[in-house]
């Protein structure tokens, strides 16, 4: 028993990770590989996710409970950027809209130098009133010029047309700005402050997004996203793919007469086709972590990471040495709202298809948390894990729910009513099922499964 | 519509469509800010389960009063949510016992960081909760009201003062009001003259004083989770009543809730009050069109075309978000003075 604890003590990150691997193979071998690819792709974004909210959590303590919005800015900016615009919405109000925009922005600036140069706070109140009200009256003639521009279809500005890789960049640019704004608000005052503040952001964002059909066309979903791989019609038609495919089906084919072989072949193709455009995702999520990873641990591991950890550790300590820890903890909380941005980025990327009721903080906020505090809050290899078995855990949970629901129906006589309603409602025990393992974790294992190793400097 | 200037009727219509509708929700956010208060006091957390807290006991009200509509037992006039909430009460006393014993109390014992591991559990707690009202009353919107709807309507006031503009009184407005007037005399008057009142005090300011001179932290612990039982069903019901029952609405209650918390002062209940009532007046004044009001006040020539709405309805919650933002950035102690920082 001794033994096996010490084994486990030495290589539990390896050991993790290869049972993990073996459940996907399972899933792979008997459910189907495009299925066990979908849920490694979706736990590779997570674990960016998670990796993101780990720097914030388990490097500095800061609470964000608003990763929810920092994902949706991402997912925003892949339509704004990687869209075509739409010609005719801008012919009819974009002049207007850019407009109205500057024209805000400029009753800000105004509003904030007066303020500096101490004038008088009513004249500068009245001032920014005025400035406010003649932005709202051209904002809303302009959005309604644009959402009239064939609103089934666009309804909207649409996009600059730019390659979508260039998305997820801006995507970090704006999660980082609006963490950079709540940061530099409630840092400093209470810890709390900090997760009411991020959990309003979030719900304001989605408000903002869901309302302003001009921007994401509000509600409707936005179709048709650029995408950076292959698309599945096309590798179905490329000749060398066909012949691959062939190749790797050779003996079952043979057993074939020709007439089905070519029906068999089609088939084979489009399962192959699936399975490629997966699998080309996961080499650039798994490419995307790769990097972040590097890059966190040379940081946490030069002189600038002893100093995030020693103000982690002792707050008044390093602050008695002469470190700015504020300053440090906004830099931390920017950094990590950046990379949930490139996250939600990349996820709407994937999806190829943008949709704004999909974000729940279930979802996006807690799920991911529990990701980290599973995983072992500190510990980027433990991010990265919880991602993998929490997201494993919330694919195959609903599927589970269901099949105990019918085990349950095999007792209970036909037509009942009971049945019926646990069907519709079970999915919601998702939640108290994830709040459950959170609250586990943080009483019987605050390390998570794989702790932070050099927890002292 | 009039054409010459028509105070009275300008104020009648502001009563109906805004200071009844704010001065109930104000009432309704005060019971839910108290509530965060007392635990934030005597526990020191931000509870962040309050929202979902307040739907939990509300659905014990609804699933309550269903089964005593369905008996009979009902009085004319009198919605029944009403005379369920003392049972609900007590099923949401045990529920609130059980998660401070199963939940919070660990964390007393070992005396960890117990703001910022609070919040973590309160979330987990929230998420818990959340998913069994989601999995026993569905996460549509319902609503369980019944009885008189108007304690006056507005035909009866227009027939009665011979205005133009009525105004209608709901009973949800009215009970809101009336009942958080006694809930909240009743607490001051507790902490304030009785004994079990004054250790809660004495526990909050100075807790190494209290525990020295002989007051049981468990007791006061478990007197904190009833009053919060208290507060949280009758908030949750009112609310209910007033705007019906859907589980995601009362989730996203916790952040006008937090903002009056803020604004008020952290850790004060007279802040949590006004707090509340600034946050209410606000958002309803905010979103209200001001249209029909002008009308009444301008002289024709001035007539407005618009609605002359400051912000969208559908901004409601961004509203509380910019006030709290605009406090932190003045005065991050709020208006009475609370706990600007960790202790």
């Amino acid at each position: 028993m001794n033994n096996i604890n010490n084994v486990w003590e030495l290589y539990k990150t390896p050991i993790s990770f290869v049972i993990m691997g073996l459940v996907l193979l399972f899933v792979g071998f008997n459910q189907s590989w495009a299925l066990a690819l979908g849920i490694i792709n979706l736990s590779l974004i997570s674990a960016i996710m998670a990796l993101g909210v780990n720097i914030q959590w388990g490097y500095a303590g800061l609470f964000n409970v608003g990763i929810m919005g920092f994902a949706a800015l991402g997912g925003v900016s892949v339509v704004l950027i990687a869209q075509q615009p739409v010609t005719e919405a801008i012919d009819a109000g974009g002049m207007k809209m850019l407009f109205s925009l500057i024209f805000g922005a400029v009753t800000i600036i105004v509003g904030v130098l007066l303020n500096r140069r101490g004038v008088n706070k009513w004249l500068t109140a009245l001032i920014v009133v005025i400035g406010y009200l003649i932005t709202r009256y051209y904002f809303s003639e302009a959005a309604g010029l644009i959402e009239k521009v064939n609103p089934a279809i666009t309804g909207y500005l649409g996009g600059f047309g730019l390659p979508v890789a260039f998305s997820w960049v801006v995507g970090g640019l704006a999660a980082a700005g609006a963490a950079w704004w709540i940061g530099k608000i409630t840092l400093g005052l209470r810890a709390d402050y900090l997760a009411i503040a991020t959990l309003g952001i979030s719900e304001i964002i989605l408000y903002v997004i869901k309302n302003e059909d001009w921007l994401v066309r509000g509600l409707k979903n936005v179709y048709g996203l650029p995408r950076p791989v292959a698309y599945e019609l096309d590798m179905q038609k490329s000749e060398w793919f066909q012949n691959i495919v062939a190749w790797i089906h050779r003996i079952e084919l043979n057993l074939l007469s020709e007439t089905q072989k070519a029906v068999q072949l089609t088939d084979y193709v489009r399962d192959a086709a699936v399975v490629y455009v997966k699998l080309s995702y996961t080499g650039l999520f798994v490419l995307i972590l790769a990097a972040f990873i590097v890059l966190s641990n040379l940081a946490l591991n030069s002189p600038w990471g002893r100093k995030v950890r020693a103000i982690r550790d002792n707050e008044v300590a390093a602050s008695a040495m002469g470190k700015n820890i504020t300053r440090q903890h906004l830099q931390i909380f920017v950094l990590g709202s950046a990379i949930v941005g490139v996250a939600g980025a990349l996820l709407v990327t994937y999806d190829g298809i943008f949709i704004p009721t999909a974000y729940q903080p279930l979802r996006f906020t807690f799920l991911i948390w529990v990701m980290v505090i599973l995983g072992g809050s500190g510990n980027n290899m433990g991010s990265i894990l919880g991602a993998f078995i929490i997201w494993f855990m919330w694919i195959q949970s609903g599927p589970m729910g269901l099949w105990l629901v019918e085990m349950l129906g095999n007792y209970i006589q036909e037509g009942n009513t009971s049945l019926e309603f646990l069907e519709d409602r079970v999915h919601y025990l998702r939640l108290v099922f994830m709040g459950t393992i959170l609250l586990l974790i943080m009483r019987f294992s605050p390390g998570g499964i794989l702790p932070e190793k050099n927890k002292e400097l | 519509m009039s054409e010459s200037i028509d105070i009275i009727n300008a104020f009648a219509l502001l009563t109906n469509f805004v200071i009844l509708p704010a001065l109930s929700y104000g009432s309704q956010l005060a019971l839910g800010a108290l509530a965060v208060t007392l635990v934030y006091s005597i526990l020191r957390f931000s509870n962040f389960a309050q929202g979902d807290s307040m739907a939990f006991g509300t659905m014990l009200t609804i699933i309550i009063s269903g089964y005593m509509i369905s008996r009979g037992w009902t009085i004319t006039g009198v919605p029944t949510a009403l005379l369920a909430i003392p049972m609900a009460l007590i099923g949401m006393s045990i529920y609130l016992l059980t998660m401070d014993r199963l939940v919070y109390r660990y964390y007393r014992k070992i005396k960890a960081k117990q703001n910022i591991i609070g919040i973590t559990a309160s979330i987990g707690v929230m998420f818990v909760t959340g998913g069994i009202v989601r999995f026993v009353l569905g996460a549509s919107a319902q609503r369980f009201g019944d009885g008189e709807r108007f304690i006056f309507s507005v035909r009866e006031f227009k027939a009665f003062t011979g205005l133009e503009q009525g105004i209608a009184l709901k009973t949800s407005q009215f009970l809101t009001i009336t009942v958080a007037i006694l809930l909240v005399s009743f607490l001051f008057y507790f902490l304030q003259r009785t004994k079990t009142g004054k250790a809660m005090r004495a526990y909050s300011d100075n807790t190494e004083l209290a525990l020295l001179s002989g007051i049981d932290p468990d007791k006061v612990v478990r007197i904190t989770w009833l009053l919060v039982a208290l507060f949280t069903t009758i908030a949750g019901t009112l609310y209910g009543l007033d705007k019906g029952f859907a589980p995601q609405q009362y989730h996203l209650l916790l952040l006008p809730i937090f903002a009056s918390v803020i604004v008020g002062g952290i850790g004060s209940p007279i802040g949590a009050i006004a707090g509340a009532f600034l946050v209410a007046f606000s958002e309803i004044l905010l979103t209200y069109a001001y249209k029909k009001f002008l009308i009444y006040l301008l002289p024709l020539s001035m007539h407005p075309n618009s609605l002359v709405q400051l912000i969208g309805t559908e901004y409601k919650y961004a509203i509380s978000f910019v006030i709290l933002v605009i406090v932190l950035i003045i005065k991050p102690t709020g208006l009475f003075k609370g706990k600007v920082l960790d202790e």
